[in-house]
């Protein structure tokens, strides 16, 4: 009730002594830098040092040729796979968090969240022990294979390259975005009513009608959400696939970084940042959408 | 089939069943043992990191003798405080204006504060190098810890919108009737907002400075393009050390940090834990 009064002659000085340094730094330290690449991104070199804006689409033109649109096929496809690993992965931890007794909670949503407070890179670095030739996974596969091969005259085990390839790629980003998949799911599934699968149960359906036909519809935005805060930052990737990936296994952002940092071609950098930007855009749009229409057909059913 | 037949555990007591049980050990185990691994081989004697040789603090003394190292460490703090303190200005003002006053382009101002949420990184890290180099170059011999002033920019930017979410979502608790008795009794706005409105934001703002403190610490990608030859933070040191090779020695390195964030987290919660009960019992 106070807010719209306040908002009159009485409060102006409070108003601009509120509104003034939020807004002076997102516009100077946030909205320029990215109107700047915008403008860069429709511009190209004169010489090293100096980039004309001119108004070219020819940045943008590049960056949908076959080798750079295959590249941003390829970095979808990592986000994609990821991302549903991650659902897989993530959906029972977060049915076991939901009906966990009040004591555990807790402490199994720290457990979830204590990784994602841990710096990626050192994350990171942890899997590269974990994935190399003389890595722990090797070690292990070795451990179970050459008893067995021991046994059935087989040959011994051979460790497998598994460090900078497009596995170890997708490998490192599952293992970094889990904790983010978990805990959207998590909450909405703790927000179900339970008597909706009581009910469920209780009149002859099974547990896994009960989960594909009460569950899964109610847990949609839940779902979806958890799906689109995977898939953007997986897209959007540059540390995992610069220290575990190959060669090969370039991603947009990897691709991006070579532009400013060796290449020299900002321009192109900038068109195929902004290239990801929409494509991220496109992602919380449709999220967005599939919330609202789900909602309306919640409210009139 | 259905869970009718196991009444003594309850048809919805799924944490009962050895799968699910299985499964989320599995997925802790799966989180766990590259974190673990990587602490208990910074106190391993073997610098091939592979097998197990006995314990010891060589690795921890080589750290503290690096200097470069804890240059850059002490650098991640320092930046990181900075950005704590100016993003936590900055987001609660912009949690004051979205809820105390309206104002034309009040939606448009709400869009532009998820930018930073979710604007790939790499995205916001070309555009400060970019900034940083055509628009507003930084200055490369400027005193300590002025020489950090466009890496904290750059943090601050991408901080202050979570800072501003976690603060604006405490405000919305706020019982109005308390700052209209104040006004009632003669309180102006500054006390209104000193005596009142603050107190009341405690949680939010511990809960605001944490988020803001860990972003900047364990921001790489941002920085990375941001920070020059003199001005190298922790996460871009040990992204220099790790490209070519697991060493006893980051490991080492990574463990105080984790140790360090670790123990962030913890008091925080503690923190903000008391503040909690302390509102609790007072009202």
């Amino acid at each position: 009730m106070t807010a719209g009064v306040t908002a009159g002659t009485a409060a102006r000085g409070p108003f601009a002594l509120v509104a003034a340094p939020p807004l002076l730094w997102l516009l100077a330290f946030f909205l320029v830098p990215l109107a700047v690449i915008w403008g860069y991104s429709f511009g190209h070199n004169t010489s090293l040092v100096s980039i004309d804006v001119t108004g070219t689409w020819a940045n943008y033109a590049r960056a949908l040729q076959p080798l750079y649109l295959g590249i941003i096929v390829k970095s979808f496809w990592f986000a994609a796979l990821t991302t549903l690993a991650c659902l897989i992965l993530g959906f029972p931890v977060a049915v076991a968090i939901t009906f966990a007794s009040d004591r555990l909670k807790p402490w199994l949503l720290l457990a979830i969240m204590l990784p994602f407070w841990t710096n990626l890179l050192i994350r990171t670095y942890a899997l590269m022990a974990v994935l190399r030739t003389e890595g722990y996974l090797n070690w292990l596969l070795a451990a179970f294979w050459n008893p067995l091969a021991h046994l059935a005259g087989g040959p011994a085990f051979v460790p497998l390259g598994l460090l900078h390839t497009d596995f170890a790629v997708v490998f490192g980003l599952v293992y970094v975005q889990l904790p983010f998949m978990v805990l959207p799911l998590y909450a909405a599934l703790d927000r179900l009513d339970r008597s909706l699968l009581e009910a469920s149960l209780d009149l002859g359906a099974g547990q896994l009608t009960t989960f594909a036909r009460v569950v899964v519809p109610l847990a949609l935005p839940g779902i979806v959400s958890g799906i689109v805060v995977t898939l953007i930052p997986s897209l959007g990737a540059y540390l995992t696939p610069d220290l575990l990936g190959g060669t090969s296994s370039l991603m947009i952002a990897n691709v991006i970084e070579r532009q400013f940092k060796s290449a020299n071609d900002w321009p192109f950098g900038a068109a195929l940042s902004f290239l990801l930007m929409y494509l991220t855009f496109a992602a919380i749009l449709a999220q967005a959408m599939l919330a609202r229409r789900h909602e309306r057909r919640h409210a009139h059913g | 089939m259905s869970g009718g037949t196991r009444m003594a555990k309850g048809p919805l007591d799924y944490l009962g069943r050895w799968p699910l049980r299985l499964w989320l050990g599995g997925v802790l185990l799966f989180l766990y043992v590259p974190l673990a691994t990587l602490i208990a081989f910074s106190f391993n004697l073997s610098k091939r990191n592979i097998v197990w040789r006995g314990s010891t603090f060589d690795w921890y003394a080589k750290v503290f003798a690096d200097s470069d190292l804890l240059l850059a460490f002490a650098n991640s703090l320092t930046i990181a405080a900075l950005s704590t303190g100016i993003s936590l200005i900055l987001g609660t003002l912009t949690a004051l204006l979205l809820w105390r006053f309206r104002f034309p382009g009040k939606a448009l101002l709400e869009g532009t504060l998820a930018l930073p949420i979710v604007v790939p990184e790499i995205c916001l890290g070309i555009a400060f190098l970019v900034f940083f180099a055509d628009i507003l170059p930084w200055p490369t011999e400027l005193p300590w810890p002025l020489n950090l002033g466009a890496i904290t920019i750059a943090h601050v930017s991408f901080s202050f919108s979570f800072v501003a979410l976690v603060v604006r979502a405490r405000l919305a608790s706020f019982d109005r009737s308390l700052e209209d008795a104040a006004r009632d009794l003669g309180a102006g706005e500054w006390r209104i907002f000193a005596d009142i409105i603050v107190p009341h934001l405690r949680p939010g703002l511990i809960a605001g400075a944490l988020l803001a403190f860990t972003l900047s610490l364990d921001d790489f990608v941002i920085t990375f393009f941001t920070s020059g030859p003199d001005t190298t933070t922790f996460p871009i040191k040990v992204y220099s050390m790790v490209r070519f090779s697991v060493t006893p020695e980051v490991n080492a390195a990574s463990t105080l940090l984790i140790v360090v964030t670790l123990a962030l987290t913890a008091a925080a919660l503690k923190l903000q834990g008391s503040a909690i009960a302390k509102t609790a019992a007072a009202g």
